[in-house]
């Protein structure tokens, strides 16, 4: 039997309560520090707080060791901002997410992205030997069953509390095969997911056809679409990811407008033209929220502007949506 | 079959620094098709370890000796004598055949001299792949005969990652995506409604983490003592 909190919501999250009430959501990312220090965390925090409704707390991303996600979520709690906790397959197997995330509840944190993790070939420790003992989609049905049911993966009962958490999940519209990515979606949304965040996406119409056949498939009715975007620090940031990074399409519009906004700046005036490219970047992405907001089952927006937590405040602005909503409670 | 490859020199010099008289054995199936522990490759190791601990300064006594399977005691109990009058012996059998001789011969020191790698085919000459991980329940009925279990860096079972692209593996540019590989073919035979439904979290218990596997026949067992 279906267990379900008394005021109706699943987990009763900000970010639930928000997407329920029609609101268009922001959320933005914050990588916790490769070291001990959480006095970063708390920086990072009041940078994104009253400006994204929850962040991201990554889990070893890219496979570089870093504070966990739990315990820099945990300081982001207490700074008043609402984490999303970032949870890889590739180093838990299904008892250490589930203990892991038993804690988290307890801990105060009620979102959690269910993610398979990035290869460990790409990390600071490629020698070390992976888990992948669920996938993403188990791993999403996992942690729906622990809400919902009541119960461990095995299907033994838990004690109370169950963790209630809003289940997240990403998609790479753009990553092969292209035409299997909907039905990827649709085996999350089956597995249970409550919101997507996409992967960063700058080409807005090839990004407007994936919705459409997301659309047809009905799944933008069922799931929570928060579209990821990214401000540009540079041109040579927007040609490498154009061309280097797999499962990015950056259109050549964007290159081109990153290195014209330096134009006319002396090349040695350097911190002239770093101010002029991120404005640039910053704006493109307040035209690309704008763009966003108009893409049927669009629910919001997902902000990475990696290292860079200054820039979400004036994107978040420029794009018109400040000051943050206050759900209902 | 089980693939394998060759040691360094230097690391099955070092292996065997202790000894004077070296028993090479090298094995007739797997790792001679693929050119890793035959009895071509027991004859060079052997000589080139001749040479090179001669020029060393300390020549040591190498000779060789090839059986058709080094993993079956019928195979390897002939060579006994031989391998008693060596004071170690280097198989370049598969990790299997190593241990076989471990357990047959007691006394005998048994090095390894390949790396045995993994399970799988030759593509072209000279080009191995992996394509099974004897993870102890096969899925290649659900996934169009394509094995994600030893062929995707991730294990996954419901479909693919982010990381593919233009059909191969974000971590290695001639790596395949097995799950682009696994569309491409249900996609062709119409059958890509067997990627909609969820698969369940794997029975890892039947793969390695189930701790040592073994399989007893009762059926084989009993007619094996009937007819004695």
């Amino acid at each position: 039997m279906t267990k379900t909190s008394s005021n109706g919501y699943k987990s009763g999250s900000r970010l639930e309560r928000l997407l329920r009430a029609g609101e268009f959501v922001v959320t933005g990312e914050l990588g916790p520090p490769q070291g001990a220090d959480g006095d970063t965390i708390r920086k990072k925090a009041a940078l994104l707080k009253g400006v994204v409704d929850a962040a991201n707390i990554t889990d070893n991303q890219t496979a570089i060791v870093r504070m966990s996600s739990i315990g820099a979520g945990t300081i982001v709690v207490q700074e008043g901002v609402e984490p999303i906790i970032q949870m890889t397959c590739r180093d838990r197997n299904r008892l250490a997410i589930q203990s892991d995330l038993l804690g988290a509840y307890a801990l105060g944190m009620r979102n959690v992205l269910c993610l398979t993790g990035d290869h460990q070939s790409f990390g600071n420790h490629p020698t070390a030997k992976n888990v992948h003992d669920l996938d993403s989609v188990q791993l999403i049905q996992m942690v729906v069953k622990m809400r919902d049911e009541g119960q461990f993966e095995c299907g033994d009962e838990m004690e109370e509390v169950e963790p209630r958490f809003f289940v997240g999940a990403a998609a790479n519209p753009f990553a092969d095969p292209f035409e299997y990515r909907p039905l990827r979606l649709a085996k999350k949304v089956a597995a249970g997911v409550d919101f997507i965040q996409t992967q960063l996406i700058y080409n807005i119409k090839r990004f407007d056809e994936y919705m459409q056949k997301v659309r047809e498939l009905g799944l933008h009715e069922k799931v929570y679409i928060l579209a990821g975007l990214g401000p540009l620090k540079s041109p040579g940031m927007a040609r490498y990811m154009r061309d280097q990074v797999p499962g990015l399409d950056v259109p050549d519009i964007y290159v081109d407008r990153m290195t014209e906004a330096a134009k006319g700046i002396d090349k040695a005036e350097k911190k002239a033209r770093s101010q002029a490219w991120r404005e640039e970047g910053m704006q493109i992405t307040i035209e690309q929220i704008k763009q966003m907001r108009e893409i049927e089952g669009v629910a919001g927006v997902h902000v990475m502007a990696i290292e860079w937590e200054e820039a979400v405040k004036p994107i978040v602005e420029g794009a018109g949506l400040l000051p943050r909503p206050e759900p209902a409670a | 079959m089980i693939i394998a490859e060759q040691k360094p020199l230097e690391e099955i010099k070092a292996l065997i620094a202790d000894a004077k008289d070296v028993l090479v054995v090298g094995c007739g199936t797997c790792v001679t098709v693929c050119f890793a522990g035959g009895e071509k490759e027991a004859g060079i190791l052997a000589s080139s370890l001749r040479m090179s601990t001669k020029l060393d300064g300390s020549p040591k006594a190498v000779e060789h000796i090839t059986v058709q399977r080094q993993c079956e005691w019928e195979y390897i109990d002939p060579i006994g004598d031989r391998i008693a009058d060596a004071d170690m012996v280097l198989s370049i059998g598969c990790g299997i055949g190593v241990q076989a001789l471990v357990e047959r011969f007691p006394d005998a020191v048994v090095v390894p001299g390949l790396n045995t790698s993994f399970l799988g085919l030759p593509t072209e000459q000279g080009v191995w792949e992996e394509r099974c991980a004897a993870c102890g329940e096969c899925i290649l009925g659900l996934t169009g005969g394509i094995c994600p279990i030893a062929r995707c860096a991730k294990q996954l079972l419901n479909g693919p990652c982010g990381g593919s692209q233009n059909g191969v593996c974000e971590i290695d540019p001639d790596t395949p995506c097995a799950w682009q590989l696994i569309y491409d073919k249900l996609k062709s035979q119409n059958r890509l409604h067997l990627l909609e439904e969820i698969q369940a979290p794997k029975n890892w218990s039947r793969s390695r983490d189930g701790g040592p596997r073994k399989i007893t026949r009762q059926d084989l067992r009993l007619a094996a003592e009937e007819t004695e």
